[in-house]
């Protein structure tokens, strides 16, 4: 489970953590340095939690194996909102927060109006849960 | 209102009661019982991923038309050494926001959130996103951030004028005072927030979301560039998203960050901007490699040559990209030369692997030249004249003759038009199973040649300007005869691709008035986005082929072709017969 994908991550946080130690030991800018040391690690603890994940677990899941049938995989995966007016709303509530860094404070107002709309209704929509 | 979000219980050949292939298009009747709101309240409320993903192309593609029309007037101005069409300060505006327009607003968007976001979950045949409401939120940022880009217009003082890059300290409250620089971080921020969500999905779909049989060496070629750009998007764009709040502090609050006077390094802007700056340039060209990559092989009627050499490449091109952002930064004299030279040439060979694979796949096959083949051919010619002139760039040496010239502006737009080139491929490979009716392959030749021949009319003068040592992002220029007629070519050019971008329109409105009906699999093409109807029903399958290969629709479709199976497992065919 997951054992591919852990170690696609793992060789490129490697590659980033060999890279970032060149460029830092050869050229001593920090930046750079700092911003290759954030891509190794970025690489590395998704990499590393899926590995563990795939070490504790050792199964296969059906996307995983080569023969699996489409029957081994069938059934409900999860209740999702199909329809929800709640990310336009969050999405508004980021437009005006925006607009609030340029044009002044006073739109923070419907911001934070619409954010706490946004959290609450979709809270509560999760809550709701779907027909399982 | 919600759904329940299930998988098919079997699949069509493990179940004799299913309906033969023929009559598997469960389909044109649309959506298997879901009964959502419609209108304007749908396309509000929606967290399909078809939806989201047709917003993100139709939103992109008229931000293709907007910063196209930017580039229409700059060329206009550049018709004469001294025109007087814009105003020196309207033509930094135009060209700031030109390239904003392009890079931020279109190019991205269009790829790894409208194409992307409709077609990997189908690719690898899931029911939608794994996260459908982040979706929805992505989207939304998306077109607020636009909208708040181009608002800039409409203030005090005008759009940002600093270029596409915003260069501190030119881009500071002193260089660059007004709404308009502001509206330009906000609108970045937005939009980078909504990538770093699309990333995120992109990377959690592909990582839980495929079928049963679905491994990661079967996945589509635009699914694995998909996923490396996934993770590109989420290495990078939080570096830029620091990196302008860092600047709207240095504008606001009273740090200093990129200032000297405070004690800040300005080349630190540099640095953080071109850290998201030159991956992004492969979270751009990675999806329209995928789309082609799809493209070709279904129009010269064979397999992809090099299917684990294109997946290789493409992770190969990922790990280096992250180690080349100081090649913009040579002629600064504060970098290591020898690094990013090296890097930025090897990066080259990854490149090159995908031109041959595609050269390859041609190779010996029975080519059909389709709209969409021809685009994807004028993509691959395209690509290499970006690519090769690429070369010269990354040696520090010639660095330094043509930084800031013409020849880096052509360079680049030989890169960006090659992918609009990919992307109108992208289209008329995917519109029919996207809208189930074919656009009209005629006028999409015309468009092609048009486009074409109009890019490297665009381009290749501009190549040569530059080499006589004309500066970039100026609205006028001495009165130099040879340099004025390369201007007047390159205007024609530009024109000649403005009248195929109108050919585009025509072309959706012709199909729209003619409507051709496209059927499932109108291509006769492999992936399981064309097993399903065109359009796709809610939550995407009804029934799904056994994966057995990375060709499962064509396995299934053609018993009797040879097995494509790597050695990894018997051929489609034999588990048909069995089932």
């Amino acid at each position: 489970m997951l054992k591919q994908e852990s170690i696609i991550l793992l060789l490129l946080g490697l590659f980033f953590g060999l890279m970032g130690a060149v460029y830092w030991g050869w050229g001593h800018e920090d930046g750079g340095g700092i911003m290759l040391l954030g891509a190794f690690l970025l690489g590395m603890l998704p990499g590393f939690y899926y590995f563990w994940w795939y070490r504790r677990t050792k199964g296969n899941r059906p996307e995983d194996r080569a023969d699996a049938t489409i029957a081994e995989g069938a059934g409900v995966v999860d209740s999702f909102p199909s329809t929800s007016i709640w990310p336009f709303v969050l999405g508004m509530g980021c437009f005006c927060a925006v607009l609030a860094l340029t044009f002044g404070i006073w739109f923070g107002v419907p911001a934070l109006a619409l954010f706490v709309a946004a959290f609450v209704g979709a809270t509560a929509e999760s809550r709701r849960g779907g027909d399982v | 209102m919600t759904d329940l979000i299930d998988r098919p219980t079997t699949d069509i050949a493990a179940d004799p009661g299913a309906p033969h292939h023929d009559d598997h298009d469960h389909a044109h009747d649309g959506d298997h019982g879901h009964h959502g709101p419609s209108g304007l309240l749908k396309w509000m409320t929606s967290t399909d991923h078809k939806v989201i993903g047709i917003n993100y192309i139709v939103t992109s593609v008229i931000m293709l038309v907007i910063g196209g029309s930017f580039a229409e007037v700059i060329r206009a101005q550049l018709v004469s050494p001294t025109s007087t069409l814009v105003s020196f300060s309207q033509y930094n505006e135009l060209f700031t926001m030109h390239g904003s327009v392009m890079i931020y607003l279109f190019a991205g968007p269009f790829a790894f959130a409208g194409l992307a976001n409709y077609l990997v979950p189908l690719q690898v045949g899931a029911p939608d996103m794994a996260f459908p409401r982040l979706n929805a939120l992505s989207y939304w940022l998306y077109l607020s951030g636009s909208i708040t880009m181009l608002l800039g217009f409409f203030v005090a003082g005008g759009a940002a004028n600093f270029g596409w890059v915003g260069y501190a300290p030119l881009s500071n409250a002193v260089n660059s005072p007004g709404a308009g620089a502001d509206l330009w971080i906000g609108a970045l921020m937005l939009t980078g927030f909504s990538a770093i969500f699309s990333g995120v999905n992109l990377v959690a779909t592909i990582f839980y979301l495929r079928a049963p049989g679905m491994t990661l060496f079967r996945m589509p070629i635009f699914t694995w560039n998909m996923l490396v750009t996934g993770i590109l998007i989420l290495l990078a764009f939080p570096v830029l998203t620091a990196g302008l709040v860092m600047l709207y502090c240095d504008r606001h609050f009273g740090t200093h960050i990129f200032t000297v006077q405070g004690g800040g390094v300005p080349l630190l802007w540099q640095h953080i901007f071109w850290f998201w700056g030159h991956p992004e340039v492969y979270i751009l060209a990675l999806p329209f490699f995928g789309m082609i990559t799809e493209i070709v092989p279904v129009f010269s009627k064979k397999p992809i040559f090099g299917y684990k050499g294109m997946v290789f490449a493409t992770l190969t091109i990922a790990a280096l990209s992250l180690g080349v952002w100081a090649h913009h930064m040579f002629t600064t004299g504060a970098v290591l030369l020898p690094f990013f030279s090296i890097m930025s040439l090897l990066i080259a060979v990854p490149t090159g692997i995908k031109i041959f694979n595609w050269i390859g796949t041609m190779w010996g096959g029975q080519l059909v030249f389709s709209t969409a083949m021809l685009f994807s051919i004028g993509f691959i010619i395209t690509f290499l004249i970006g690519g090769l002139t690429g070369i010269y760039l990354a040696s520090p040496p010639l660095d330094f003759f043509a930084h800031d010239t013409y020849f880096v502006v052509a360079h680049f737009h030989s890169v960006v038009m090659a992918l609009v080139l990919g992307g109108m491929a992208g289209l008329y490979f995917w519109i029919p199973k996207i809208t189930g009716y074919m656009l009209h392959e005629g006028i999409g030749k015309a468009q092609f040649w048009f486009m074409f021949v109009g890019t490297q009319v665009f381009t290749l003068p501009m190549y040569l300007v530059g080499l006589h040592g004309m500066p970039r992002r100026m609205a006028v220029y001495p009165n130099n005869p040879s340099w004025q007629t390369l201007n007047i070519w390159e205007s024609v050019g530009a024109l000649l691709i403005g009248l195929g971008t109108l050919l585009f329109v025509v072309n959706v409105i012709v199909s729209w008035k003619k409507p051709i009906v496209a059927g499932d699999n109108p291509w006769d093409a492999s992936g399981l986005e064309w097993f399903t109807s065109s359009p796709p029903p809610h939550h995407n399958f009804v029934s799904l082929p056994p994966i057995r290969s990375e060709r499962p629709t064509w396995d299934y479709n053609h018993p009797d072709a040879p097995a494509l199976g790597h050695g990894h497992a018997p051929a489609a065919a034999t588990e048909k017969v069995d089932a």
